[in-house]
């Protein structure tokens, strides 16, 4: 019934609008009854991801941030894609307590946060192009209507 | 974000409400370092029972505050900290650094 069921949310890059992306992207999913945790988890990464986009992507400029979430079977698809500069090289910014803005205060675990929190993490970024995060999380509650747990035949 | 101070003995207590995140984390920084500048404190004890969501820029200011906090030889605490919360200082090790109690008097009492 969920498995066509998407939304689209373009917002600037504007820091207040950070609690905005993960609560709305959060009540989105909520439709699928997942656990507290499990929604938890999605604010979270939600919220690394656009702060990255902000901070990293956009820097001092403004640019426009479009989160879309999709449901299937099994629970939610993430995409967080910011047109800003990109990043030089995906597989150091993913290494726990790396920060090109140390000078920020940055704890560098954003990634460490968003790949533990969910699934599945994909990143694509492309140099003065922009970047694209692509995050999956499954619902308990889901895999057991899918009857993936293999208790109900 | 909702933040009060007082102080006990050498210690400020803070009290963090609402959420810290990138868009809070300064605020956060600014109220807590001015007050540990111009107070008779040497100890930072942040009680987090109303703190409803944090994500990475926060596990960011609160290691600032230990680091400026430690270069004095003062402690950094948390108490009362909730699951979300908890889930991401033990993602990014923070509980290495700052230990957390489950009553403000077990934490000062630990000093």
């Amino acid at each position: 019934m969920n498995a066509k069921n998407y939304m689209v949310l373009i917002i600037p890059s504007k820091s207040q609008n950070e609690a905005f992306a993960r609560v709305a992207t959060a009540a989105f999913a909520a439709q699928l009854d997942p656990t507290i945790e499990e929604l938890a988890d999605i604010k979270t990464a939600v919220s690394e991801a656009v702060t990255n986009s902000i901070i990293h992507g956009y820097e001092d400029s403004e640019g426009e941030i479009t989160i879309k979430c999709r449901m299937d079977e099994y629970g939610v698809e993430i995409e967080i894609r910011d047109e800003g500069k990109g990043i030089q090289d995906v597989e150091q910014a993913r290494q726990p307590l790396y920060t090109s803005k140390p000078e920020l205060e940055r704890s560098g675990m954003g990634f460490t946060v968003m790949e533990t929190f969910m699934d599945e993490v994909e990143v694509y970024s492309e140099k003065e192009k922009g970047t694209v995060i692509l995050m999956r999380k499954k619902f308990a509650s889901l895999a057991k209507e899918q009857g993936v747990s293999g208790n109900e035949g | 974000m909702e933040l009060t101070a007082n102080i006990t003995g050498n210690i400020l207590i803070c009290r963090v409400k609402g959420e810290l995140d990138h868009h809070t984390a300064e605020e956060f920084r600014t109220f807590v370092d001015y007050n540990m500048e111009n107070n008779p404190v040497k100890h930072l004890l942040l009680d987090l029972t109303h703190l409803s969501f944090m994500d990475s820029s926060g596990i960011g200011a609160l290691i600032g505050r230990y680091k400026k906090v430690s270069s004095t030889g003062g402690r950094v605490m948390v108490v009362n900290e909730n699951k979300q919360v908890s889930r991401v200082f033990e993602v990014s090790g923070i509980y290495e650094i700052i230990k957390s109690y489950s009553s403000i008097s077990k934490a000062i009492n630990d000093i």
